[in-house]
């Protein structure tokens, strides 16, 4: 039997790492890992935001170079010296942080990381095709600036297959999917695993992990803590084995439900932007003390609509965005935030922070309302204690107030922009995907100061792409989709299937739905009180 | 009327010349991500080198690749101060435009006051016939013809070719080009040497077939007004040309105004040329959109490989 095995199977596995080592100045980023993947295998790397993993990732993909240790490639010794060298090997990756040129097109990313000189017209004809095999929609000839993140995604994804990789390399892939797309991806990678490529898979959602990978390595502050097989372990004993403790769940008390802080009175506007979303007569109120939540599919509007509210693109009308009583249509972002707005961004890196800038220096950007600007003079040292306070109470993992913005990994930085913008005491606070790229013990973490605030009042709109999320710290949902938003319903009323089911577009008649909606939050009302 | 208006614009295209040549090079260099301030220097010595060959070898094509040689030098000096030793883009450019200030006015007070055979502008076959035309557009020096080809060349390579979006990729975004596995130092280098090459023979053009003498200064802040030109024309090869022509043109109508003998200031005509392009490129380049589309997102800031 062990004979035959090793006949039908390769005996060396795909690639093969050994003491790989990388220090970075202030810190350690990988300390001594060793991992193999065979040919095949779809091999999840676990850990914390911060635990080394995307570090790791670059390594094998050619970006970083390890300071020591060995990597083997089918058996033999390789040194990776560069990306292109990488994918001549048969690596392929989709990074966390897009590596997309957002002035040019889909297609003319995709044929950068292409080998040859494939002309553009057919290539377009191919991305259309994997993008609907695979359902990932994106249109090969739009301008990658104007694509969501969640489409940004698929881009990197659909150049990745379609150079038909050994290896594929995949940093948090679906934490901006649709379930649908999630599930679809899956098959995908189970079809090329099948035939006999091999899948490194970075995630935080234990749940995929368990029902894709066949074999998982944890990390813990650089070093391996652990090996296991996803299949014979629970979500809640992968969890342990990363943070080193069970995983808290947050506590979700009845809403305690006050005067609307943050109304929507029809608020349409068409997108400058051709390929945006029109957004068509929205209305919605969010009051103190209450978290509504607004699901949809990337590209329904979401963006648009943040924008509307967050100021950034203000409306030429006033009335159609109350803030605090206030009619803010036509505000700047500074003058609603000095009424109470604050707001979490879903670009982290350009929106919510500036790269180059400290930490310190961002939190200044948003909190400088806060008195941290005395005569016309900032007050440094307090700017400093505020960003010490965001790095201590949100547990980011980071050299110091002093550190870029950029050094710090995706889910630390999404940690210190939450709190940088809850420790400002908002009346009402908007956050778009609070958990992106977040590990598990963080995004519980981040979701209970969310609900936190909620009960000491604020009015709380989150815009996720994440389902479970959203049913768990939601109080009322609503559905966006084509740039219109669905009649809001208590979440005890309703379930996911029937959020599915209006995420595609189909909800009771719109026309009835605002007759019935001002009864509704009556109604609403009623039951709290 | 036509009569006066030809050889007006006649003499428009060949005081463009040394514009376009320099203008379409830093627009390579700065697609690329690299702002080289040093263009007014490169063309000086390009000048320089130019003229003090053709004079020494008889040869004005030897002058020409000289020039071309000697822009490519100063930009080497660049590329190895910024793109290897990630000095300041900024300052190095300037210090580039002293330095070749400095080193023209050294290396040509010998040459001051030579002069060099003005070699007529040879007619096109049939082309050069034509009315109007002909003696406007067919009637120019080679080199004039040679810059409209590296328009063309330019042109294509950056919007229709694989190695253009490449290098459009690496000014766009360094940390993105280099994790995809392109070399973005080596790309910046090519790119700025050949920035340099066209602004050594855009200082040749002026100093061997324009003038043709060596003055000191003689590029006369032309060096400036094409690195202007790149940003207002938003990095687009085309309105470049315009802008280049366009400063030649008020260039040559404010010599005929002067000696028409037209009661303005001779300073203030002078500076015309400087004051009319920066003005019309201004008003044409407000599109937020258009900037946004084609400025380089990384221009002017150092890259260093993880």
């Amino acid at each position: 039997m062990p004979t035959a095995m090793q006949a039908a199977t390769p005996t060396s596995p795909r690639i093969e790492l050994r003491g790989i080592t990388k220090i970075y100045p202030s810190v350690v980023a990988n300390k001594d890992i060793s991992l193999s993947v065979m040919p095949g295998e779809i091999h999840a790397v676990l850990g914390e935001n911060g635990a080394g993993k995307s570090t790791l990732m670059k390594i094998v993909y050619g970006v970083v170079k390890p300071d020591a240790g060995e990597m083997r490639w089918e058996g033999q010794p390789v040194v990776v010296a560069n990306p292109a060298h990488a994918r001549e090997l048969g690596v392929g990756m989709v990074f966390q942080h897009f590596s997309l040129f957002e002035t040019l097109t889909v297609v003319e990313n995709v044929v950068l990381a292409l080998p040859g000189k494939p002309p553009l017209g057919p290539l377009a004809q191919r991305i259309t095709e994997v993008s609907e095999r695979y359902g990932l929609p994106v249109d090969p000839r739009r301008l990658v600036h104007s694509l969501s993140v969640g489409e940004r995604q698929r881009v990197e994804i659909i150049r990745c297959l379609l150079v038909n990789p050994k290896l594929l390399i995949m940093d948090e892939p679906t934490s901006v999917l649709t379930p649908q797309a999630v599930r679809k991806l899956f098959e995908t990678l189970r079809q090329l695993a099948s035939e006999g490529c091999s899948i490194l898979y970075i995630s935080h959602k234990l749940d995929e992990i368990q029902e894709l990978c066949t074999g998982a390595t944890v990390l813990r502050a650089g070093q391996v803590t652990g090996h296991c097989d996803p299949r014979q372990e629970t979500p809640k004993t992968m969890a342990r084995m990363m943070i080193g403790k069970d995983l808290p769940h947050p506590q979700h008390g009845a809403p305690n439900v006050r005067e609307p802080r943050l109304v929507l009175a029809g608020l349409s506007r068409a997108s400058p932007d051709p390929f945006g979303t029109d957004l068509q007569d929205m209305h919605l109120s969010v009051h103190a003390g209450e978290i509504v939540g607004i699901a949809g599919v990337s590209g329904n509007g979401q963006q648009e609509l943040l924008a509307a509210i967050s100021g950034e693109e203000p409306l030429t009308e006033k009335h159609p965005i109350l803030l605090c009583g206030e009619e803010a249509g036509r505000m700047e972002p500074g003058a609603r935030r000095a009424l109470g707005l604050c707001f979490v961004p879903e670009e982290r890196l350009g929106r919510g922070a500036v790269p180059r800038m400290s930490l310190a220096d961002n939190a200044l950007l948003t909190a400088h309302r806060q008195g941290y600007v005395k005569n016309g003079l900032v007050r440094f040292a307090a700017v400093e204690a505020f960003a010490r306070q965001c790095i201590d109470g949100y547990n980011v993992k980071c050299g110091g107030p002093q550190a870029e913005a950029k050094s710090l990994s995706g889910g630390n930085l999404q940690k210190f922009i939450v709190g940088r913008e809850m420790l400002q005491q908002p009346k009402v606070l908007v956050v778009a995907q609070p958990t992106w790229g977040v590990d598990v013990g963080a995004a519980a973490f981040i979701r209970q100061k969310i609900i936190d605030l909620r009960n000491e009042g604020v009015a709380i709109l989150v815009v996720s792409e994440e389902l479970d999320e959203l049913f768990e710290i939601s109080d009322r949902l609503v559905v966006i989709a084509k740039g219109r938003l669905s009649p809001a319903k208590p979440i005890k009323e309703t379930n996911v299937e029937e959020i599915g089911v209006w995420m595609s577009g189909m909800w009771p008649d719109a026309g009835d739905a605002e007759h019935r909606s001002p009864a509704h939050e009556e109604a609403h009302h009623a039951t709290q009180a | 009327m036509i009569d006066t208006l030809v050889p007006i614009f006649a003499a428009t295209i060949a005081a463009g010349t040394p514009l376009v040549f320099a203008a379409l090079g830093e627009l390579v260099t700065e697609k690329a991500g690299v702002l080289n301030l040093g263009v007014e220097g490169m063309m000086l010595i390009g000048a320089i080198a130019g003229f003090a060959t053709a004079v020494t070898t008889g040869n004005l094509w030897l002058g020409t690749v000289a020039g071309m040689a000697a822009g490519a030098a100063m930009s080497a000096i660049f590329a190895v101060l910024t793109l290897n030793l990630m000095a300041n883009q900024v300052a190095s450019g300037l210090a580039l435009t002293l330095f070749g200030l400095g080193l023209s006015a050294f290396v040509g007070k010998p040459f001051e006051g030579v002069s060099l055979l003005r070699e007529g502008a040879p007619s096109l076959p049939l082309l050069g016939d034509l009315p109007v035309l002909g003696p406007i557009l067919f009637r120019q020096h080679y080199l004039v013809y040679v810059s409209w080809a590296v328009f063309a060349a330019v042109s294509w390579f950056l919007f229709r070719s694989r190695a253009g979006l490449v290098l459009r990729s690496v000014g766009e975004s360094p940390d993105s080009a280099h994790a995809i596995g392109y070399p973005v130092i080596r790309i910046r280098w090519l790119a700025t040497l050949f920035g340099g090459a066209l602004a050594g023979v855009g200082g040749a053009f002026l100093a061997v077939f324009y003038a043709p003498m060596w003055v000191e200064g003689m590029v006369a802040g032309r060096g400036w007004i094409a690195l202007a030109l790149v940003v207002f024309a938003t990095w687009r090869p085309a309105r470049v040309m315009v802008g280049a022509y366009l400063f030649g043109g008020v260039t040559i109508a404010q010599f005929f105004a002067q000696g028409g003998g037209i009661a303005i200031p001779a300073p203030f005509l002078s500076a015309l040329p400087y004051l009319a392009t920066i003005i019309v490129l201004v008003v044409i380049s407000r599109n937020v959109a258009t900037i946004r589309l084609n400025s380089p997102v990384s221009l002017g800031r150092s890259y260093r490989p993880d």
